[in-house]
């Protein structure tokens, strides 16, 4: 039953990829988007972490898909031809995709991903919102506090950035 | 109260902080507050941390205190702590004293400088730093310091930057400290590969003394070579001593802390700090004491024609601290430490005096122009004076005892010809130093009109550091006396700290024969009779007075010889060759040769400078040739023949160092091809490193 | 049975595609939505090895990953909008200002 709904969510999840880097229209490519993101949103409830589905769609569906959202109105971008889509490059770099394609395929199946056993057992693990919770708050509580304050800094940044230079009225 | 230390640095800290970001918001007199007072507090905090020590036995005062964890990467970690010992609380007191009363001394200094705010900011911050090269307790930290010193020193000497002199000094200082800081971290990584060759994968200093016995003396003398290049940047010994003197473009005070007090001879402290590692390789110390007298003999030669009062200090500053490298390279660890406390007390002092008869000269540097100050600024020429005293080594000034203790120290080392350089060396202070004061306090005012009228004393916001710090270049040698009952006092304090040396050392013994760690004991032996101090000293009384009395005459005749020279009622009395300007005619290519610094700055040019300038020049025409030749299909062949015949011409004369050039230069004609400044160029190359790796995963 | 192979070819995946997406496309905007995708395989990856190894340091990293990845956009998309407002254009290979 799992891997019936696996492949449901990898496939929608690969094809609205497909999609988006395809689309003609910027404003198509964020919806495909969304989608991407709600299948990868599903891939981490299979993982059994509802909390990082949670987090998944409160900030990337949510707040993310909005921001390119309003870029997208701002720039202004229409439709475009096949020609314009395309760089340059685009010949050396499908060539070297195709190869690490194959060769990220052999190492796949080589069987050199192996996995050790961690410190949390089957029981532990079906309570790891908790766990998460507590080691954001204490072993991890400078790196929470740093990203915090990158957030604000990014939220501050943005707007100085695209803010206008105002004619000062005296 | 000990493990509130990271308190001290902490402070400074946030003053640069809360400087920096309002700098421009606040009115002048709270970024003065904020910043006097966060060095006040924490000079309090290091006065009571040393009672605290004091309290401890001397076996045990040694205390780390670790904040966080800094890095973590596999089993090797490094910790931001923070190592409380004799040695570094000597230092948190100096920095953070002579520091507290240098910015009390700048709030009346600057002003009148709109860059106010900023300018307590700087100073902060580099107090910050400096406290953390000290305090550190492994080498990440004091690396870490030692960078941030190196840039606050560029950030103040170019705090003008308007003036392209001063933004020009703030780059020479920076790159030249940078070939310093390239040794430094080579070091860093040689005695990291080495130990980790032992399974040791860390960088604190107990972990890397405990073990440095295990290495391969050769490795150790290539780690103290390295150590030691990063030294000669940052205190500006010989052939790297180029940036001082012109880093004196700075404002007075900054000149007074980072370049003469506190920055400048945390090369003596890392030598110190390392004392473990020095005095395992004595073929290294020796290098070290070498070229540390040698700095010091061409720095005081220089001095004695200089005419402008801060470059005479500049120089003197890089010549006492050639006494000290001297000191450490001989193995008097402590007598390096002593006279880098007594020369932070009357180094300050002078600096601040002469930044005080700047500002009463209305920023008129050349003591041609200067003269009979004496008159209208009494604080300013009786401390000034005090402090020429204590560098000329005047018995009882503190500069007496550490300089006394220094020449002692190696002539019971046998190290005699450096004894007597230092001497000469002594001889020429005393002589510069006094052309000094009677070149700018006695004698006529040969100022213009205008100047004098302004002439004026300081206020007392800058009199009074004065005093304090002419009390204490008076009494700062009380500590290391060493003929009071119980010897010198500075002995005994810091000889937990180098008795570790001698530890090591006969470690050495222990775990190899040879003939190389066979002298390590030698020198091993020495440093323990050393750091036993007071012993040693009874035996060798009558020879230490009668050397002493050697160098205070040295002084005097170099004071006299001065006052013969420079001081009016003298000069009558002077028979006539010994007028300056007869003296400058007679050895007139010598006159010019100490004049223009021994020309070591043009050869630099010559050797250094130009050659690379030329190169980027060539490299310029060629890319230009090349390219012109590729879009002109036309004018190609042509090109190609005379760029052949060109080629012809540059290799037959110009010969190595241009084909060297060209050699560089083609490649570079290739690699720049590469910036094609399309981001998605260089996206595919990261595509092409994932590549790489996956493949060698697939390998390996 | 799911097993970690599932979730990296799934990630594998993406990540080819998100790359495809930056190399290929000249549009910015969808660069940097193919930058998104490879951020989700990443996390993917990510939590896939922390359920499987029985350790939860990946799945904390998943999260500061999804807030760094916030920051980042924000700031991506205002600079991309002062680059518009400058040279009038979406396209990545019109902005050669740095050409060597």
């Amino acid at each position: 039953m799992e891997q019936v709904f696996f492949y449901i969510f990898a496939v929608v999840a690969v094809a609205s990829a497909i999609a988006v880097i395809t689309a003609r229209s910027a404003v198509h490519s964020a919806f495909f988007l969304v989608i991407c993101l709600l299948q990868v949103a599903a891939v981490f409830v299979l993982l059994r972490f509802p909390f990082l589905a949670a987090v998944q769609v409160f900030i990337y569906v949510g707040a993310v898909m909005v921001l390119f959202l309003f870029a997208v109105m701002v720039l202004d971008v229409g439709r475009e031809t096949f020609g314009e889509r395309l760089h340059s490059q685009s010949i050396p770099a499908v060539l070297t995709l195709a190869v690490l394609f194959v060769m990220m395929g052999l190492l796949m199946f080589s069987g050199k991903v192996t996995v050790p056993g961690g410190p949390y057992s089957e029981a532990a693990l079906a309570r790891n919102t908790e766990i998460i919770g507590r080691a954001l708050y204490t072993k991890y509580i400078y790196p929470f506090e740093v990203v915090s304050v990158l957030l604000l800094i990014a939220l501050i940044g943005a707007v100085a950035l695209v803010m206008r230079e105002r004619v000062k009225v005296k | 109260m000990i493990d509130y230390v990271w308190l001290i640095p902490l402070l400074p800290m946030m003053g640069a902080a809360v400087n920096g970001v309002l700098c421009s918001r606040m009115p002048k007199k709270a970024a003065g507050l904020i910043g006097c007072l966060s060095m006040g507090i924490a000079f309090l905090i290091s006065v009571s941390i040393l009672v605290k020590l004091l309290g401890l036995a001397p076996g045990e005062r040694s205390v780390e205190i670790t904040v966080f964890r800094w890095i973590t990467s596999g089993s090797f970690n490094i910790d931001i702590s923070f190592l409380v010992d004799p040695l570094s609380t000597l230092m948190i007191l100096v920095v953070t004293g002579v520091g507290f009363l240098i910015h009390v001394y700048s709030v009346g200094y600057m002003h009148h400088d709109s860059g106010f705010g900023r300018y307590f900011s700087y100073l902060n911050l580099f107090v910050f730093f400096m406290l953390m090269l000290v305090l550190g307790s492994n080498y990440l930290v004091m690396f870490l310091g030692w960078e941030g010193v190196g840039l606050c020193s560029y950030l103040l000497i170019g705090f003008w930057y308007h003036k392209k002199s001063a933004s020009d000094a703030g780059k020479k200082a920076f790159v030249v400290n940078r070939i310093g800081d390239f040794g430094f971290i080579l070091g860093l990584f040689v005695l990291f590969w080495s130990l980790s060759g032992h399974g040791i994968s860390s960088l604190g200093f107990k972990e890397v003394f405990a073990n440095i016995h295990h290495l391969n003396p050769n490795i150790v003398g290539l780690i103290a070579v390295l150590l030691f290049i990063g030294a000669v940047g940052k205190s500006a010994q010989f052939p790297l001593h180029v940036w001082l003197p012109d880093a004196m473009e700075g404002p007075t005070p900054v000149s007074a802390l980072i370049h003469a007090a506190t920055m400048v001879t945390a090369g003596v402290y890392m030598v110190a700090r390392n004392s473990a590692i020095y005095s395992m390789v004595p073929a290294v110390g020796e290098a070290v004491a070498v070229i540390g007298i040698f700095t010091a003999c061409l720095a005081a030669t220089i001095g004695l024609v200089q005419n402008d009062i801060k470059r005479v200090l500049a120089y003197s500053t890089v010549s006492q601290l050639g006494y000290m490298f001297a000191a450490v390279g001989v193995g008097a660890y402590t007598a390096g430490i002593f006279h880098l406390m007594t020369h932070a007390f009357f180094k300050g002092l002078l600096f601040l005096g002469s930044g005080s008869v700047i500002h009463a000269m209305s920023d008129e540097q050349d003591m041609r122009k200067m003269g009979g100050l004496h008159s209208h600024m009494k604080i300013t020429s009786t401390t000034f004076i005090i402090g020429a005293l204590a560098i000329a080594g005047m018995p009882p000034f503190s500069g007496f005892w550490s300089k006394d203790e220094i020449l002692w120290e190696s002539f019971r080392g046998g190290h005699y010809l450096i004894w007597a350089v230092g001497l000469f060396t002594a001889f020429l202070t005393a002589f510069y130093m006094f052309r000094q004061v009677f070149m700018t306090f006695t004698g006529e005012c040969r100022a213009d009109s205008h100047t004098k009228e302004h002439l004026h004393e300081s206020p007392s916001v800058m009199t009074v550091p004065l005093i304090i710090l002419a009390f204490f270049a008076i009494v700062g040698g009380v500590v290391g006396i060493p003929f009071l009952a119980g010897g010198s006092k500075l002995h005994h304090f810091l000889s937990p700290v180098f008795g570790h040396g001698a530890a090591t050392a006969a470690a050495a013994v222990s775990h190899g024969p040879g003939e190389a760690i066979a002298a390590v004991a030698g020198e091993g032996a020495h440093i323990a009779e050393s750091a036993a101090g007071a012993a040693g000293y009874a035996a060798h009384s009558s020879l230490e007075f009668i050397l002493m009395g050697v160098s205070v005459a040295a002084g005097l005749i170099g004071i006299f010889l001065a006052s013969l020279m420079y001081y009016a009622p003298m000069r009558a009395l002077a028979p006539s060759f010994l007028r300056p300007e007869v003296i400058a005619g007679r050895f007139s290519a010598l006159h010019t040769l100490l004049y223009n610094k021994y020309y070591v700055d043009e050869i630099y040019d010559a050797v250094v400078v130009n050659p690379v300038k030329r190169l980027c020049a060539w490299s310029l025409s060629f890319d230009l040739g090349i390219i012109d030749g590729i879009v002109n299909n036309t004018a190609w062949s042509t090109r190609l023949t005379a760029w052949f015949s060109h080629k012809f011409d540059i290799y037959m004369v110009d010969g190595l160092v241009n084909s060297l050039a060209t050699a560089v230069n083609f490649n570079s004609g290739i690699w720049r091809r590469l910036q094609t400044g399309y981001l998605q160029n260089y996206a595919l190359i990261f595509v092409l490193g994932i590549l790489a790796l996956v493949v060698r995963a697939l390998m390996g | 049975m799911l097993t970690l192979t599932h979730f990296l070819i799934l990630s594998f995946l993406l990540f080819l595609i998100g790359v495809a997406g930056v190399l290929i496309r000249r549009n910015i905007l969808i660069v940097l939505m193919s930058l998104e995708l490879i951020f989700n395989a990443v996390n993917i990856v990510l939590a896939a090895f922390s359920y499987y190894t029985g350790n939860l340091n990946g799945t904390i990293f998943v999260v500061f990953n999804i807030t760094v990845a916030a920051a980042e956009v924000a700031i991506g998309l205002a600079i991309l909008v002062c680059v518009y407002r400058r040279s009038q254009t979406v396209y990545v290979d019109e902005m050669d200002e740095m050409r060597g």
